[in-house]
C-alpha cells in the first residue's frame, strides 16, 4: 500500500513470510468461525484481540467486539464495576490497534462508540487525544476526535481557540489548526459570541497572525486559505440585494409586434409574435436567491395580472439563482394601436427572497419603464426577406450616441448610492487599504502568494469603495499582477488567465466610458427601420471567462469570436440575445451551450471552429440540465425524448438535448469535429426554422 | 514522456487475483470487493473484461450478500455500506444489476439514512460523508435515489463544507481530497453542485499539484500520491476547473509510477504496486484523455458508455 519500497532489501526469507500469512489466515478463520457461533468466551475475545493487532482494518471484528459488549451489558444490568472494566478493557485493544495504525477508522470510531456508551473519564480521553496529536499534529482523525470530546465535555470555545493558537505556536506549518480555528471563529461571530463583535478588531489580529506565517515561509501553503477566508469575513455583505434589471428602470423599450402568420418573422430584433408574447422580464441579483413569486415580485401594468406571472430561476438550480425571469403576455394588446404602456415592478423586502445564508433584501427594489408597441402586419408590404448575419468588420460602424442615455449600464451595486454605503462596507475598506499597504511594504520578492494575495485585495476593495477615479488604476495593477503570476507560475497559467479574464470584463464594464468602445452599430437591412441595434464586440480579448453579465441584459446581439471561452455559464441572462457569435472559441462538447436553451430570442447562432467532439472527457458533463443530474426527468419513455434514429441519435444524445431547444434560423457549425454527414441530417430535423447553416441557404426539406 | 504499458497491468491484475494466500491478500481479505472494483474496471477501461470468468465473479459476490440486504468485504464478513456500493458497481460493469433484488439493497441502504441526513457506514453508527457518497451513487445506479431523503442528504453534505471551499468528513473536518470527491460527485449527482463555490474549491484543488513531480496530493504540505490523480482530478473536471492543473505534468507523474517489469501502478514512482493504485493511475489517465483508455465517468466512477446506457439510452442500441 503505501510508503512501502518496491524491491525491499531481502529481510525476510519465504518460510518466515509463509508463517506471518499462515499464522494471520488462521486467526481469520477461528474469529470467522466464532462470530458465526456467537462465541464470545474469553479464549474467543482473546483471538479477536490478537487479529487486530495485526490487522486493525479487519471491520468486522470491532462489530464483533462491540456485540461482546452489548450482550455483557444487557446480561449484568447495570454492575458498575463490571462494565467499567469491560469498557476499559476495549479502550485497550482500540489504543493498541491505533499504535498499530494511526488511521484506522475502526480503532478510532470505537473509542467513539464506547464514549458514547459511557462518559468516563473525559479528561483521560483529551490526554490522550494531546500525546497523539503532539506526536502527528495533521492526523485529521485526533482532530475530529477532538472535537467530538471538546463537546462532551462542554469545553468552551475559547479554550479549543486558545489550543489551535498553541499548536499555530509551536508550528505555523499546520493547516489543520488554522482549519479548525476558522471553525470556532465562524461560530463565535455567527452568533455574536461577546468579545467577538463587532468582528474588526479580531480581523486584524487574525491577518496578523496570518501574514508572520505567510511571509515566513511563502510557498508553505497552510496560511493561503485562512488569508482568504479572512477576506471573505471581512467584505461579508448579509443581505442579497437587485444589482442589475431588464428592461432597465426609467426606459423607453420599443417593440415590433409580429402580427402575422406564426412561423413568419420579420426582424429578428426585439420583435415579438403577439400571440406567443415571449416578452422577458429580469431580475439579477448580488448572489443566488430563491423565492420569486408573486406574492414577493408586483407587476403593475397593462398586460398582465401580477399574480399570473410565474417568475423562474435562470440558472440550472432548481431554486436558487442569480438571474430571475418572468414572461409577459402581450395577447391583450389591440392590432393598429401604437400605444405607450407604463410598466412598474417591485421587489418586496419581505421574508420571501433569501440567499443561501437565509439573508433577505434589506430594501425594496423598483423599476419603472414603458413599453411602446409597434404594429406589423402583411399588409405592410411583403414579408421581409432576411439575408445572413454576417460577423465582418465592415458590417460594423463605432457608435457615436449618448452612452449614458441609450445603454442602460448598471451602477455597480456597492456604489449604487452613497447614502447606503454602509458603515460596514467603510470598515472594510479600511482594512483592505491597510493590508494593501503591508502588502506592498513587504512585498520584496517577487512571491507568487504576495502577488495573488495582492490581486485578491485589490479586487475585494473594488466592491466595496465608491470612489471611481482609483478605480481605473487599480484595475491595471489588478491586470498587471495577473500577467506577472501567469509568468512566475505557469503549471497554474489557466488560473490566472480566467482571473485575468474576469477584471478585464469588469474594467470593460466599469464606466460608460471604457465600455463604448465595445459598442458598435449593426448596420445591415435585416435591422428594422428606426431600429438601431447595438452589437457587443468582446472579440479576439484572449477573454477565458465570460462574466459582468449584469451589464449586458440589454443586448441583442454578442460577438465573443476569437477568445479561448470554455464555458459560457451566466449567459442565461441576457434575455434579449437574438445573435451570438462564439466561433473561434474553446468548447468542448455541447453540453457547454446548455445555457442556450433558455434563450427564447436566439435565432443566430455561431459556433464554428471550436473543439467540440475533440474531447472523450465532458467537464460540464454535470452542470447541464440532464438526466444524469436529475434536472431532466426521464421517468417518461426514453424514446420520446430522442427521435427514432438509433444509432445516430444515441451517439449524439447530448447534441439533440441542446438542440431541439433552440429555435435558430441561423447556425455556423462547421470547423467542429463532430459534424459529420450524419449529424447534419439530424441538425435539421432539430432546426425545422433553420434558414441559413454554414453559410448556405437550406432548401426547405 | 514514458508509455502506458497496458498489457503488463493487465497481468498484474489477473496475477493478483489469483494470489489469494500471500500474507498481502490475507491483510486485504476484508476488502476484496472493493478489490473486485477496482481489478474489474480497471481491466474494462483497457478494453479487457472479456478476459474474466463473469458467472464465477457474479456467484462469489452474491455469496457476499448479507440476510440485512447489505454485502460484505468477502463471504461471511459483516455487511456494510461500502461493500454494497462495490458490489452494485461490479454488476453494473457485467450489466447483471438485474440479478439483484433491487428492493432489498435499497432498503438496506435507506435504513441507514440518520436523522440528520447524514449515513452511518453499518448499524454501528459511524458516520461520515464517504457513505453520504456511497448511498446517493448505489441507489441512483439502482434507479432508487426516491427511497432517501434527498433534500436531507444534500443538507448535511453541504454543512461540511469548509472555509477553503473543500469538504470534510462530518461537520468541522478539515478538507481532504477524498472527502470532497465524495461530497462533489454526491452533489453532482443529486443536482445540487450549485451549493459548491467552484472558484474557491477549484484553486485549492489546483493547489495540490507538486509543481517538480506533477503530481497532486490530497492536501496542503502532504506528499502526491497517484490516487489523488483520482479524486483530486474528478473533483476538478465536475466543477469544470481541470484547465487549473498542468494536465501533461500528471500524466508524466502517474507514467512514472508504473512498475515497467513486473506490471501495476503505485503510490509515488518506486514504491510497491498495488491494485488500488493501479486503479486509481488509470482511472485518471482516462480523465486525462490518455489514448488507448477509455472515458471514466467521474461522479460514478465507471465507464461513461455505461453510465450513458444506464441513464439515458437505455432502449437505445448498442452503438
Amino acid at each position: 500500500m503505501h510508503g512501502r519500497p518496491r524491491n525491499p532489501a531481502k529481510g525476510e526469507d519465504e518460510a518466515a513470510a509463509a508463517a506471518r500469512a499462515s499464522k494471520l489466515r488462521d486467526l481469520q478463520s477461528r474469529f470467522l468461525h466464532n462470530h458465526h457461533h456467537n462465541i464470545y468466551d474469553e479464549e474467543a475475545m482473546e483471538v479477536s484481540a490478537r487479529l487486530l493487532e495485526m490487522n486493525p482494518e479487519y471491520y468486522t471484528v470491532w462489530n464483533y467486539r462491540k456485540m461482546a459488549v452489548e450482550r455483557y451489558m444487557d446480561g449484568v444490568g447495570g454492575d458498575c464495576d463490571g462494565v467499567e472494566g469491560v469498557l476499559k478493557r476495549e479502550l485497550d485493544v482500540a489504543q493498541a490497534a491505533l499504535r498499530v495504525n494511526f488511521k484506522s477508522y475502526g480503532a478510532w470510531h470505537h473509542r467513539k462508540w464506547l464514549l458514547n456508551k459511557r462518559r468516563s473519564s473525559l479528561d483521560k480521553e483529551m490526554e490522550l487525544i494531546n500525546l497523539l496529536q503532539s506526536k502527528d499534529s495533521r492526523n485529521f482523525h485526533a482532530w475530529n476526535h477532538r472535537r467530538f470530546v471538546a463537546a462532551l465535555m462542554n469545553s468552551s470555545e475559547i479554550d479549543e481557540l486558545k489550543y489551535t493558537r498553541d499548536v499555530i505556536g509551536q508550528n505555523f506549518s499546520n493547516y489543520s489548526a488554522w482549519h479548525n480555528r476558522s471553525v470556532i471563529l465562524s461560530s463565535l461571530f455567527k452568533r455574536k459570541a461577546e468579545g467577538f463583535f463587532p468582528k474588526e478588531k479580531i480581523l486584524n489580529a487574525e491577518y496578523q497572525l496570518v501574514q508572520n506565517a505567510i511571509f515566513t515561509e511563502p510557498d508553505d501553503q497552510s496560511g493561503w486559505f485562512y488569508y482568504l477566508w479572512l477576506l471573505d469575513q471581512t467584505i461579508d455583505v448579509e443581505a442579497p440585494s437587485v444589482i442589475s434589471s431588464w428592461p432597465a428602470p426609467s426606459s423607453e423599450l420599443f417593440i415590433t409586434a409580429d402580427g402575422s402568420a406564426p412561423g413568419t418573422v420579420i426582424s429578428l430584433f426585439r420583435s415579438y409574435q403577439v400571440n406567443t408574447g415571449i416578452f422577458p422580464l429580469v431580475l439579477y441579483f448580488s448572489e443566488p436567491v430563491k423565492g420569486l413569486s408573486p406574492s414577493t415580485v408586483t407587476v403593475k401594468s397593462f398586460f398582465t395580472e401580477s399574480v399570473g406571472l410565474t417568475w423562474r430561476p435562470l440558472s440550472n438550480a432548481n431554486d436558487y439563482s442569480m438571474a430571475w425571469v418572468a414572461y409577459l403576455d402581450l395577447s391583450k394588446v389591440k392590432s393598429g394601436s401604437s400605444e405607450t404602456y407604463p410598466v412598474e415592478v417591485r421587489c418586496h423586502h419581505y421574508q420571501g427572497i433569501a440567499s443561501f445564508n437565509g439573508f433577505h433584501c434589506s430594501h425594496d427594489f423598483v423599476s419603472k419603464f414603458t413599453v411602446r408597441i409597434h404594429h406589423l402586419d402583411s399588409s405592410h408590404g411583403k414579408l421581409h426577406e432576411m439575408g445572413a448575419i454576417s460577423w465582418k468588420d465592415c458590417n460594423f460602424q463605432k457608435y457615436e450616441g449618448d452612452i449614458e442615455v441609450s445603454i442602460p449600464l448598471p451602477v455597480k451595486w456597492s456604489r449604487m448610492d452613497k447614502d447606503q454605503e454602509t458603515v460596514a462596507c467603510k470598515d472594510a475598506g479600511a482594512i483592505l487599504a491597510y493590508e494593501i499597504a503591508l502588502l506592498h511594504e513587504l512585498l520584496a520578492v517577487s512571491d507568487k502568494i504576495g502577488k495573488l494575495l495582492l490581486a485578491r485585495l485589490s479586487t475585494a476593495l473594488d466592491t466595496v469603495v465608491s470612489d471611481d477615479a482609483s478605480r481605473s488604476h487599480r484595475m491595471e495593477e489588478i491586470l498587471e499582477l495577473y500577467g506577472d503570476l501567469m509568468a512566475l507560475d505557469t503549471p497554474h497559467l489557466q488560473y490566472y488567465k480566467d482571473q485575468h479574464s474576469i477584471t478585464l470584463l469588469n474594467q470593460a464594464t466599469s464606466s460608460s466610458g471604457i465600455f463604448s468602445r465595445y459598442c458598435w452599430l449593426y448596420t445591415d437591412v435585416s435591422v428594422p427601420a428606426g431600429e438601431r441595434v447595438i452589437c457587443v464586440r468582446f472579440n479576439s480579448l484572449s477573454l477565458t471567462q465570460f462574466t459582468s453579465i449584469e451589464c449586458l441584459l440589454w443586448v441583442q446581439m454578442l460577438d465573443l469570436s476569437h477568445n479561448e471561452l470554455r464555458s459560457i455559464n451566466g449567459i442565461e441572462a441576457m434575455q434579449s440575445l437574438a445573435c451570438l457569435n462564439l466561433s473561434n472559441n474553446n468548447l468542448c462538447s455541447f453540453t457547454a451551450l446548455d445555457p442556450l436553451k433558455r434563450l427564447k430570442s436566439l435565432k443566430v447562432l455561431d459556433i464554428s471552429h471550436n473543439e467540440i467532439g475533440s474531447h472523450s472527457i465532458d467537464t460540464t458533463r454535470y452542470l447541464w440540465s440532464s438526466p444524469l443530474s436529475r434536472t431532466v426527468r426521464m421517468d417518461t419513455n426514453c424514446d420520446d425524448a430522442l427521435p427514432v434514429d438509433g444509432i445516430i441519435t444515441a451517439k449524439h444524445w447530448e447534441g439533440v438535448f441542446i438542440f431541439r431547444n433552440l429555435r435558430l434560423t441561423q447556425l455556423d457549425i462547421t470547423g467542429n469535429p463532430v459534424v459529420d454527414e450524419d449529424f447534419v441530417v439530424l441538425l435539421r430535423r432539430l432546426l425545422p426554422k433553420l434558414v441559413w447553416l454554414d453559410g448556405q441557404r437550406l432548401n426547405a426539406i | 514522456m514514458g508509455e502506458l504499458a497496458a498489457e503488463k497491468h493487465v497481468r498484474y491484475i489477473l496475477a493478483v487475483e489469483k494470489k489469494k494466500d500471500s500474507y498481502e491478500a490475507q491483510l486485504m481479505e476484508h476488502l476484496r470487493m472493493n478489490g473486485a472494483y477496482w481489478g474489474l474496471t480497471t481491466l474494462d477501461l483497457l478494453g479487457k473484461l472479456g478476459v474474466v470468468d463473469e458467472a464465477e465473479v457474479v456467484s462469489w459476490i452474491m455469496e457476499c450478500q448479507h440476510e440485512s440486504g447489505g454485502f460484505g468485504g468477502n463471504v461471511g464478513h459483516d455487511p456494510h455500506i461500502l461493500y454494497t456500493l462495490s458490489a452494485v458497481q461490479v454488476l453494473a460493469l457485467f450489466d447483471k444489476i438485474y440479478v439483484l433484488d433491487v428492493d432489498k439493497v435499497a432498503s438496506y441502504i435507506a435504513s441507514l439514512q440518520n436523522e440528520d441526513g447524514s449515513f452511518s457506514g453499518d448499524i454501528w453508527g459511524e458516520v461520515d460523508t464517504r457513505f453520504s457518497y456511497i448511498a446517493i451513487c448505489a441507489l441512483s445506479l439502482l434507479h432508487q435515489l426516491d427511497r432517501i431523503n434527498v433534500e436531507k442528504a444534500v443538507n448535511y453534505i453541504v454543512s461540511c463544507k469548509n472555509m477553503d471551499g473543500g469538504f470534510g468528513c462530518t461537520p468541522g473536518a478539515e478538507s481532504h481530497a477524498g472527502q470532497i470527491f465524495c461530497c462533489v460527485a454526491a452533489l453532482a449527482i443529486t443536482g445540487s453542485l450549485h451549493h459548491v463555490d467552484r472558484d474557491r474549491l477549484g484553486w485549492w484543488l489546483c493547489e495540490r499539484q507538486d509543481n517538480k513531480s506533477g503530481g497532486l496530493n490530497g492536501r496542503p504540505e502532504k506528499l502526491p500520491d497517484v490516487c489523488y490523480s483520482w479524486w483530486v482530478l474528478s473533483s476538478l473536471i465536475i466543477i469544470d476547473r481541470v484547465h487549473w492543473i498542468d494536465k501533461n505534468k500528471l500524466i508524466k507523474f502517474i507514467l512514472d509510477c508504473q512498475d515497467l517489469e513486473k506490471g501495476g501502478i503505485s503510490d509515488r514512482p518506486d514504491d510497491a504496486v498495488d491494485v488500488f493504485h493501479t486503479y486509481f493511475g488509470i482511472a485518471g489517465l482516462s480523465l486525462l484523455e490518455y489514448p488507448g483508455v477509455k472515458p471514466i465517468d467521474p461522479a460514478y466512477a465507471l465507464p461513461v458508455d455505461l453510465v450513458d446506457r444506464i441513464f439515458v439510452l437505455r432502449r437505445q442500441p448498442k452503438a
